[in-house]
């Protein structure tokens, strides 16, 4: 029996490091190397001993897909390929080849140069690790090796996001990354076509939330932000380089624009300024809105945001400030946090998904005293503010995407156990298909039947067609044939064909069969019956009485005999051929019966 | 005439006219067309490849056949047919077929039992696809024949098998079509057995090709259009439809779904998975809300159009008091209680909203904009509704398209009648008044005229940001005037209290005086004013200045500035303007009364008739200025009558007494009169909307009097005959051709001169000029006057510019041989089709004019009747010494044969015969604004 078998190395029952490995077919794919925020340790890349022990990866899998470049997707790409080793392909969108390696690299920088850790990937390694990757285009299908083909959907979430289809011979798996179904201020919805796949690996970070009006969000958003500004507070918004970032400076500079206001917007340099150059290259990977309007302006130039420089935080007056990274677990953001923190003029905004352990997730959850390296503690007098900005599916989106794919199973990674236990009812019982939250580390088996083609001679076709009506759709339809495998394809022709090819004789297979008829009367009146019998009986046949005495129906001869011991009985000898099966015993049955009485 | 126009199937074929030597011989007019389908059937004879005939027939196909010669051309194509081995040939005959079955005034059940004759024996799919479509054709001409009918349904239900979906969805189109509405027809069509088209379609719904799935549907909803009740068993049918794969079925099954919940509001269904049920009005639309989050936009925006389509009132509250329909409900009901970290649990309160924010957020604008338009209906009908909704509404404000949220404000403003604005949402309204675009900025002083503000902060804020829009863009001031007029007038209340404030009044000291021109001022005053007016108290309140502002302003700007009841103050109590009330009735008789006498002319003497028509036509124009509600119909009888008078005066010349060679000069007059007639004609035919058919037709008849008197005149005044053979001919070639335009109207115009004219037809198509001129001469003197019916409602079209305002003493001064931009504004009233008839002209002091045709986008239509030009005009011009004005001035372009009406099957917009006889033309109806510009010359 043919199976599917996936077992998650990260982001199983759980959010960060996402690794998902997918056997289909004899082939192995990876999906995503991602790693884990929360942790410093040998927890934060997956366990790449559990594919091999000893040798290379690459004779144990045959492609490594990356959905989309934030780093707990692809942030343990340089360690996988160049320090565990691997050199097989890897797949990812333009977009995502391009950007993946900046964040890499300042990922990179923040822990050997901050932290000081040895034994971490180096700058040549990016640099090796993506020289490995294959671009692929969206809804371009690329063929893997002569039987795993890929294909890339849209999928929203960041530029350059997309969803996978996996696909061998009829199997497929489709991998969804991370994506997101409403629209923003810059990238589409995701979308998938009717493309039915075995199973469907979907995240499910908002298993349980349903979101309301995006616009709701946005207006209150620049409330807040525009009221702190008012007072004079100042407003730290930690962000990722990329993605959520750009959408909030589009928001906040068009609302700047028309609120004509003049207090100064930062965003901290180096990464953003590369990031918005790929953003203002990769336009066709954005909502129609910018796609259309970029000709008389790129939305991507700001007038008002400007670069930041560490010294401003010390500024008086209010600011706004976008700092990397967004969950305040290290680096610039956490450094203003901890200067402002102390002020309740002040604000932060959280425009999205905090990783337990970070100090954004300690803050979210109503943490006022933070205990800061080196045992000092911190209090926390600014307000804090979550804003979902977090460009996930909700669960309707994940619903709707179940929806659009129609797939016969599915299965949640990238969320936490509680949610996902609860969307997984939802999906058995909305969809009526199986629903899978595997843990790390375990594998779900999931047996399929794929369908097999195979090839019907023109022949044989033709002489079915000139036999019946037309096809039916709702009626199976029976068909005499001989089935020829050979060189793994499957042919169906007829069996004179078949004997032809093989250069076989054709032998005549018949069957016989006596049925005792208790009749006194003489063999000729006993056919004759039989005749009339059969004849009434059988309307659509062609019944016919040969003048030797014997009976045909079609190519099924009955012949009436007397034994001689005992005349009262009569023995019917019927005869036919194997091809004629299905009457001949009809026949038989019929006859078995008796005869009905005459009218004598 | 007709006789003698009418084509001869097998006639001899060559030009005539080609070959005007010899009719020069001859001294005769002939008007010979050749003969159609001789020619086609030699040109076929000849042709030696298919690529050939396929071309001949092409070229055939670029000409119009009249109906008589219809017949003859079909045997012709038909007898190619069934020689010709080519199947693209073939498929050009059997469209061919097709288009000539759809000529007006022939009856094509004569070819019909060729082409069903033809299709029997058609291998082709494509030719076989062309003929049934050529069927269709046949079978819409010959709606009553039932019998016809039912044989072309049953050529369908055979080719239903047929391999290809081409022919499928011919088929299928054409029982959608032709379908028996009844099952029991007359018993003569006992043999076609009567079929149950619904069944036979509806088997097609499960089709292997998505394309016939879709025809299917296309067919089904046909019927339904026919009138045909569908069955209700077609719902569940089209449910299976709506998880199709293909987009153009789903979104067809979405239209279908909805014709049925319509047909069967109130039966009832089962819900799947449970055993409730629902009515099937509530299931559809739950079925419609889901598929606003379909996967293909095409889809999504059917659907969203179609929940506004929802006519069933009361269930727009059901809306969302019941969750039935979106996912959404079914989710909050049984969420999880725990409050998850982030605190985001937000769950949308009802669940129909649902749907709609799901298409107020949908990534493609088109399908925002049909959530928009849903929303809007259904805000409508349901005040209830509407307060719900008005949160969405004005978050669309800040929607990233520009046509959204021009949409959402239009929205805004059709519902504004059932809603109060609370502060926040009036706040987040007006902060898009400092949107950067004008329309945006004009659709919300529209919204805000008549919009409900709850508090005096309220008024206060919307003052205040009206008064920053007003310094930011002071372009908008006329607006921001009339949107402050209704905003005081209907919230004086709330004004009251505000007033002391406004005014900078202070109990104790006298504030200066503020500038009486200053937008601002002005525009507080407006609002005060109208707020006062139905606030006796508040005129207590004012300064003295106040008051001598007030005069000021009443009758500087009195639309704006109400009259008030002011203590001691005659002055302004007194100047209420007559023209205000108005009384119809009186006015309406009178215009009928002044008409009515006018019809009397025949009788009167040439000199009486000339003074009643001068009188009547003052009476007109003075009724008109007076009576604007009645401006329309007077001006259009008075421009009639002055036709009449001119042809009057000039057939009074002495011109006509006198030998010919002496009256070279004083023939200016009537020539001078035949044109201005014409003038007048065009004026009346397209410078008026409503103009119906019989006015076109006397319009048509005093033009035709005009060139009749324009040909004698010339007849008299040039030497030699040559040069009126052209003109007598044309002249007759129009005779003809407003003989055939207007062939229903003829029995109306009992001796009138084109009466007269057509009886004498063949005769004058046989004489010679002079003695054509002769007639016509008498014929103009004889014919009667002919009387014009009014229209039920005709409104002249006018132009108002009012930017550029030609009051600038600062000359524009630009490089010459570089163009400057001018911007234009100019509102239109009553102009049919602007887009294509508006013209801008531009005059140079040294006579140059130039004609600029502004885009379609640069239109605007704020209300019915009324249009809005904002375009820009660019200027160039060499460089000049001085600065000078330019005329600028708008053009309402026609053409003759806008409203004739066109003979059908004119392929590919060839040159029809009409147009020898059209004539494009320009009317100026506006006022000329004068620009002062400087071109200057180019430094080195």
């Amino acid at each position: 029996m043919p199976e599917i078998r996936v077992t998650p190395l990260g982001a199983g029952q759980d959010v960060g490091r996402s690794c998902i490995l997918v056997s289909i077919a004899g082939k192995n794919v990876m999906l995503d190397c991602g790693m884990h925020m929360g942790f410093s340790d040998d927890r934060r890349f997956p366990d790449f001993s559990y594919i091999t022990q000893s040798g290379r990866l690459t004779d144990f899998l045959d492609c490594v897909i990356i959905s989309h470049f934030h780093l707990d997707h692809c942030g343990a790409l340089p360690y996988f390929s160049e320090m565990v080793g691997y050199d097989g392909p890897i797949y990812m969108t333009h977009p995502t080849q391009a950007i993946c390696p900046i964040l890499l690299e300042d990922y990179r920088k923040i822990a050997v140069d901050k932290k000081g850790e040895a034994n971490f990937f180096t700058s040549q390694m990016i640099k090796d690790c993506m020289k490995k990757v294959v671009a692929v285009h969206l809804h371009q299908t690329v063929q893997v090796d002569d039987e795993l083909e890929i294909k890339a959907y849209y999928a929203g979430h960041v530029l350059g996001a997309a969803m996978f289809q996996i696909k061998v011979g009829s199997e497929s798996v489709v991998y969804t990354g991370d994506y997101n179904m409403t629209p923003d201020r810059h990238l589409g919805a995701a979308w998938i076509d009717k493309c039915r796949p075995n199973l469907l690996i979907t995240e499910s970070t908002y298993a349980t939330t349903i979101r309301d009006s995006k616009r709701c969000r946005e207006r209150d958003f620049l409330k807040k932000v525009h009221e702190t500004v008012e007072r004079g507070g100042k407003v730290l918004i930690p962000v990722f380089a990329l993605g959520r970032a750009q959408e909030l400076c589009i928001l906040l500079e068009t609302f700047w624009e028309r609120m004509n206001l003049k207090v100064p917007i930062y965003f901290s340099t180096g990464l953003t300024e590369k990031a918005n150059h790929y953003y203002k290259l990769f336009i066709t990977w954005t909502n129609q809105k910018i796609r259309k309007t970029f000709v008389q302006r790129n939305m991507f130039e700001f007038k008002h945001i400007k670069a930041f420089d560490r010294a401003f935080a010390d500024n008086p007056g209010p600011m706004v400030v976008f700092a990397t990274p967004g969950m305040l677990h290290a680096g610039q953001s956490l450094q203003i946090f901890r200067k402002w923190a102390g002020n309740e003029k002040n604000m932060v905004i959280m425009p999205g998904y905090c990783v337990q352990g970070t100090v954004g997730h300690k803050i979210l959850s109503g943490q006022r005293k933070l205990e800061m390296e080196g045992r000092q503690v911190l209090e926390v007098k600014m307000q804090v503010e979550y804003m979902s900005f977090s460009a996930h599916a909700d669960a309707k989106g994940i619903m709707q995407l179940v929806g659009q794919a129609e797939p016969e199973s599915v299965l949640l990674v990238h969320g936490e156990a509680k949610k996902m236990e609860f969307l997984k009812q939802k999906i058995e019982q909305e969809f009526r298909v199986d629903c899978y939250m595997p843990a790390n580390g375990e594998t779900v088996v999931l047996p399929t039947s794929p369908s097999i083609p195979g090839g019907i001679s023109l022949g044989l076709l033709k002489r079915e067609m000139a036999q019946g009506l037309l096809p039916e759709a709702k009626r199976p339809r029976l068909l005499h044939g001989t089935l020829i495998m050979k060189d793994s394809n499957f042919r169906l022709v007829s069996s004179e064909q078949a004997l032809k090819e093989l250069g076989l004789a054709e032998h005549q297979l018949r069957f016989t069969c006596r049925v005792h008829l208790h009749d006194t009367r003489k063999e000729q009146e006993t056919a004759m019956r039989v005749y009339s019998h059969l004849k009434s009986i059988l309307k659509d046949h062609c019944v016919q009485h040969l003048p030797d005495g014997s009976v045909t129906v079609e190519s099924i001869l009955i012949q009436a005999a007397a034994p001689s011991e005992d005349p009262a009985t009569k023995v019917l000898l019927v005869s036919w051929t194997y091809q004629d099966e299905e009457l001949g015993s009809y026949l038989t049955s019929l006859l078995k019966k008796g005869l009905p009485q005459a009218p004598s | 005439m007709a006789a003698h126009l009418k084509k001869r199937v097998y006639e001899e074929f060559s030009k005539v006219v080609q070959q005007p030597q010899e009719e020069i011989a001859t001294k005769k007019l002939r008007l010979t067309k050749p003969s159609k389908s001789a020619a086609l059937h030699i040109d076929l004879c000849k042709a030696t490849s298919p690529a050939d005939a396929l071309q001949y027939l092409l070229q055939f196909a670029r000409k119009p056949v009249e109906a008589e010669s219809v017949e003859g051309v079909v045997r012709i194509l038909l007898e190619h047919y069934y020689k010709e081995n080519d199947p693209s040939v073939r498929l050009k005959i059997a469209s061919l077929l097709g288009l000539l079955s759809k000529t007006a005034g022939f009856s094509p059940d004569c070819i019909m039992d060729d082409a069903i004759n033809i299709l029997q024996n058609e291998k082709s799919h494509q030719v076989l696809a062309q003929l049934l479509d050529t069927l269709l054709a046949i079978g819409t001409k010959l709606p009553e024949n039932q019998a016809v009918q039912m044989r072309l349904v049953d050529v369908a239900c055979k080719h239903l098998t047929d391999t290809s979906h081409g022919v499928r969805n011919k088929c299928l189109q054409l029982l959608g079509n032709l379908g028996s509405l009844e099952k029991s027809v007359t018993k003569d069509a006992e043999g076609l057995a009567a079929r149950d088209v619904q069944k036979i379609i509806g088997d097609y719904f499960s089709d292997q090709d998505p394309r016939v799935r879709t025809a299917a549907i296309k067919a089904m909803l046909q019927l339904h259009e026919r009138g045909l009740k569908l069955h209700q068993t077609i719902y569940n049918q089209a449910c299976k439809l709506l998880s199709d794969d293909y987009e153009q079925v789903r979104s067809a099954a979405v239209q279908l779904i909805w014709v049925v919940s319509q047909l069967y509001p109130e039966s009832i269904v089962p819900i799947p998975s449970s055993n409730e049920e629902i009515r099937l009005v509530d299931d559809a639309f739950g079925k419609i809300c889901h598929m606003v989050s379909d996967g293909s936009w095409v889809v999504r925006v059917q659907a969203a159009k179609l929940l506004r389509k929802r006519t069933a009132h009361e269930r727009a509250k059901e809306l969302y008091s019941s969750g039935e329909f979106s996912s959404g409900r079914k989710w909050g009901d049984d969420a999880p209680k725990e409050e998850v970290d982030t605190g985001a649990v937000n769950l949308i309160e009802s669940g129909a909203c649902g749907a709609f924010v799901h298409g107020l957020e949908d990534e493609m604008y088109e399908v925002r904009i049909a959530a928009v338009e849903a929303l809007c209906m259904l805000a409508q009908s349901s005040p209830s509704f509407a307060e719900k909704c008005l949160d969405f509404l004005v978050d669309m404000f800040n929607d990233e398209i520009e046509e959204v949220r021009l949409q959402s404000i239009h929205t805004m403003r059709k519902i504004s009648n059932n809603i109060t604005l609370r502060e926040d949402q009036l706040d987040t309204v007006l902060a898009v008044l400092e949107d950067s675009s004008r329309d945006i900025r004009e659709a919300l002083h529209e919204l805000l005229c008549c919009t409900n503000v709850s508090t005096k902060e309220g008024i206060h804020l919307a003052l205040v940001e009206l008064l920053k829009n007003l310094a930011k863009y002071p372009t908008d001031r006329d607006s921001i005037w009339k949107c402050l007029k209704f905003l005081g007038s209907r919230h004086p209340t709330l004004v009251l209290p505000l007033v002391p404030e406004l005014l900078s009044t202070h109990p104790f000291f006298d504030t200066a005086e503020p500038d009486m021109d200053d937008p601002a001022y002005i525009a507080v005053l407006v609002l005060i004013f109208n707020a006062a007016k139905t606030c006796p108290t508040m005129p207590a309140l004012f300064s003295d200045h106040t008051f001598r502002h007030y005069a000021y302003l009443r009758d500087s700007l009195s639309h704006l500035v109400p009259a008030l009841r002011l203590p001691g103050r005659k002055l302004v109590s007194s100047a209420v303007s007559p023209n205000i009330t108005p009384q119809e009735d009186p006015s309406q008789q009178f215009l009928q009364q002044s008409l009515e006498r006018v019809y009397s002319l025949q009788h009167l003497d040439p000199q009486g008739a000339q003074e009643l028509l001068e009188f009547t036509i003052r009476d007109l124009q003075r009724l008109g200025e007076l009576q604007s509600e009645l401006a329309g119909v007077a001006d259009f009888s008075a421009a009639y009558l002055r036709c009449q008078l001119l042809l009057i005066k000039a057939l009074q010349e002495k011109l006509w007494n006198v030998a010919a060679p002496l009256y070279l000069r004083q023939s200016d007059l009537a020539s001078a009169a035949a044109k201005q007639i014409m003038e007048e004609t065009y004026k009346m035919e397209f410078m008026y909307s409503g103009v119906e058919n019989k006015q076109v037709v006397i319009i048509h008849h005093m033009r035709l009097q005009a060139k009749a008197l324009q040909l004698i005149v010339t007849a008299r005044t040039t030497r030699g005959v040559d040069p009126l053979f052209g003109m007598c001919e044309k002249f007759l070639q129009e005779v003809d051709f407003f003989q055939r335009c207007f062939i229903a109207d003829l029995p109306h115009m009992q001796d009138s001169f084109v009466d007269k004219l057509l009886d004498l037809m063949p005769r004058l198509m046989t004489s010679k000029p002079a003695e054509v001129v002769k007639i016509l001469q008498t014929m103009l003197r004889q014919s009667t006057f002919l009387h014009l019916p009014l229209p039920e409602q005709i409104h002249k079209a006018s132009a108002t510019i009012i930017e550029p305002a030609g009051e600038s003493d600062n000359p524009l001064r630009f490089t010459s041989g570089l163009v400057v931009a001018l911007d234009v504004d100019a509102t239109l009233e009553h102009v049919q089709d602007p887009q294509s008839t508006v013209k801008v002209q531009v005059l140079y002091p040294d006579g140059q004019a130039q004609m600029i045709h502004p885009k379609p986008a640069d239109f605007r239509n704020p209300g019915p009747g009324r249009h809005r030009l904002i375009t820009q005009v660019y200027l160039s011009h060499t460089a000049w010494t001085e600065p000078c004005q330019v005329e600028v001035r708008l053009l309402l372009a026609y053409n003759s044969n806008a409203r004739i009406p066109k003979f059908s099957w004119i392929e590919g917009g060839e040159v029809s015969p009409q147009v020898e006889t059209s004539i494009e033309g320009t009317i100026p109806f506006s006022k000329p604004v004068k620009v002062y510009i400087m071109p200057k010359p180019a430094r080195r």
